[in-house]
């Protein structure tokens, strides 16, 4: 932390209560949240735990036991070539969690790097303001489809099908999702300019790298936060729209998106097909954006301690 | 507010251009020929022909620049034409889709009927839902009709329009055959039975697409109210013994509506993205389609038309949602 101990630390609040205490505290009174938690939690242990108990190989093709319904060989039931749907389930929600963490991470980082560098520096603010409106007006979701058509045969070629498209794919949705963010963080970062423990810092010298670092990155980390928990939701949904289209992952690579596409085929005689993969990104979703609505209650130090 | 409008009208013209800048760029990285799906059995200097008309070799700023003129010139003109009935575009070259080899706007046009019925009524049907229970949510804060109201619309903010449209072709076309799957766009509207088959087609596109608007609105509306609520102006109402109908819907929705009103209009573009996939589900042969087949058949003039017309509806939209609101609200002055 400091560059040398002091001499006499202040006394602190004897419990060790630090400020995420009183977080938790008020994340645990929004019953909304506390669910969406559990849930994600059990939905993130599934599908990580879930192929350790769950052996079955999701690529391996039986195809004399095809088409099966509900069975205790098959909870879910197989596919048209005999392929195990839990064990699908369980890989495709890798890939889909996956995608949206890593989407949300690249997303978050650029608009809080963006929103924080604006905000601060007022000769950059109004380019990269301009910017991030440029990019509001974009038409994303063409775009996004554009974007993969275009790279995906180049990327599939240099990094194989799987890891290629995904890189295509996460960095894609990273790249047109992080202006909501940077508009939030900017504005946050204006507001604790004109605040005084800013003005102390910079009156004692502090360079602006240091200033960012110590003095407005921990204050703006609540919105970065929130934006963050809804960005995995919006991450997740974006991955499975495009998977839906038919322009996400390789056929024979299972993610959410991607089984809910193959399942319309037999949409007249196997409904029940839709409703796994479909189940399983509305549930996430569902539970992504109540832990965001708990996050936002209880990181605003207005509403905390009420 | 005569001037801000036509700033933020001049404004909006560089931004156009640098978005179809973009959009062309991101095309002209293409990988694909559009000569790749001819016959083998051309000989290569007729090829080299075709590649010429179709103005492939030039550099890429003469392309952009003839793109450019044939969208803001020749196509306006083409359509001075079709109104009036004059002959200004005569021999100009028009945006011509490689896919249907006819102009890019005449097969637009075609399609646009679908996609906005579709799409329009389904935001409207969305509004008109959402409006109500975001009032009486305000109104009843907490109570039961609220918590209900707060827990649909987190789910239709969470159930994505590919799950939401399936799940619905399950229920109401498969195991109750209710409604058609399919959207029947040959179907003529002539008399009172294919008028009841054409309501019986769009119910489900539309019930998708306004469950998404109904989700997001009424938050707002909901939000909107609860801040006006408690405002001294309220309380004046009513202790000058205005009835409760006429301070909810006269005092508080009238300003509770302005916030909202700009979000119906910055909501419009997206509407148009959700578009895509819904029509894609029941087989709307819209705009949205006519996007994902030219992007499949690597059609880069349909793509770059439909791209940029997408982008003039968000940058037109987020232009009426601004206006609006400063003409709304008075405290608010552009000036």
């Amino acid at each position: 932390m400091t560059d040398q101990p002091m001499a006499k630390p202040i006394p602190r609040d004897t419990s060790g209560r630090s400020q995420w205490w009183d977080v938790w505290d008020q994340f645990k009174t929004h019953k909304g949240a506390l669910f969406g938690a559990g849930v994600f939690l059990f939905i993130l242990l599934a599908v990580t735990l879930g192929p350790l108990v769950w052996t079955i190989e999701p690529t391996f093709i039986d195809i004399r036991a095809r088409n099966s319904g509900p069975s205790l060989a098959h909870p879910f039931g197989t596919d048209q070539l005999g392929r195990d749907i839990l064990a699908r389930m369980m890989a495709g929600g890798q890939v889909s969690i996956a995608v949206g963490l890593t989407a949300m991470a690249i997303s978050v980082f650029l608009g809080a790097l963006i929103g924080v560098v604006a905000g601060f520096f007022r000769r950059l603010d109004g380019m990269l303001m301009g910017l991030t409106d440029l990019f509001l007006a974009l038409p994303l979701l063409p775009l996004l489809l554009v974007m993969v058509m275009l790279f995906r045969e180049t990327l599939s070629r240099s990094f194989g099908p799987e890891m290629g498209t995904f890189i295509l794919i996460v960095s894609a949705i990273g790249i047109t999702s992080w202006m909501q963010t940077a508009r939030i963080v900017r504005g946050e970062v204006l507001a604790l300019k004109e605040r005084e423990f800013v003005l102390a810092a910079r009156s004692i010298g502090t360079p602006s790298r240091r200033m960012i670092l110590r003095h407005i990155l921990p204050n703006v980390l609540s919105p970065i936060m929130v934006s963050a928990t809804l960005g995995i939701a919006t991450a997740i949904i974006t991955e499975s729209a495009l998977s839906f289209l038919g322009l996400g992952f390789p056929p024979d690579f299972p993610t959410w998106g991607r089984l809910l596409f193959d399942a319309i085929d037999y949409l007249q005689q196997y409904p029940e097909r839709v409703f796994w993969p479909g189940l399983a990104i509305s549930l996430t979703v569902l539970s992504v954006n109540y832990i965001g609505d708990g996050l936002r209650d209880a990181l605003d130090p207005r509403i905390r301690g009420r | 507010m005569l001037t801000y409008t036509i700033r933020r009208l001049l404004l909006a013209i560089p931004t156009l251009l640098l978005i179809s800048l973009i959009i062309f760029l991101l095309l002209d990285l293409a990988p694909g020929d559009p000569l790749a799906n001819q016959p083998l059995s051309i000989p290569p200097e007729v090829r080299q022909k075709m590649r010429d008309a179709l103005g492939l070799d030039s550099p890429a700023y003469v392309r952009y620049l003839l793109w450019a003129k044939q969208f803001f010139w020749v196509e306006p003109l083409v359509f001075v034409d079709w109104v009036l009935g004059t002959g200004f575009s005569a021999d100009m070259q028009r945006i011509v889709s490689w896919q249907f080899r006819s102009p890019v706007f005449d097969i637009i046009i075609q399609r646009l009927p679908q996609t906005l019925w579709v799409v329009g009524l389904a935001y409207l049907v969305g509004v008109l839902i959402a409006l109500p229970i975001g009032i009486i949510s305000a109104y009843k804060q907490y109570s039961w009709f609220d918590q209900v109201g707060t827990f649909i619309s987190m789910i239709g903010f969470s159930v994505p329009p590919f799950f939401s449209g399936v799940l619905m072709i399950v229920v109401f076309a498969i195991m109750l055959p209710w409604f058609p799957s399919i959207y029947d766009t040959t179907l003529v509207v002539n008399d009172l039975e294919s008028f009841g088959q054409q309501i019986r087609q769009m119910t489900l596109p539309v019930l998708v697409l306004a469950l998404q608007t109904t989700a997001q609105l009424s938050r707002f509306m909901r939000a909107s109210m609860l801040d006006n609520l408690n405002h001294d102006y309220v309380r004046t109402a009513r202790a000058k013994g205005m009835t409760e109908k006429v301070v909810l819907l006269v005092h508080v929705l009238r300003n509770s509506m302005i916030p909202v009103v700009t979000v119906i209009a910055l909501g419009i573009p997206s509407i148009f993205g959700g578009a895509i996939i819904t029509e894609q589900i029941f087989k709307v042969n819209g705009l949205g389609q006519l996007l994902i087949t030219a992007i499949y058949a690597n059609d880069l003039p349909m793509v770059q038309t439909l791209a940029f017309i997408f982008a003039v509806l968000i940058v037109l939209c987020n232009l009426i949602a601004d206006i609006l609101y400063g003409m709304l609200d008075p405290r608010i002055r552009y000036d």
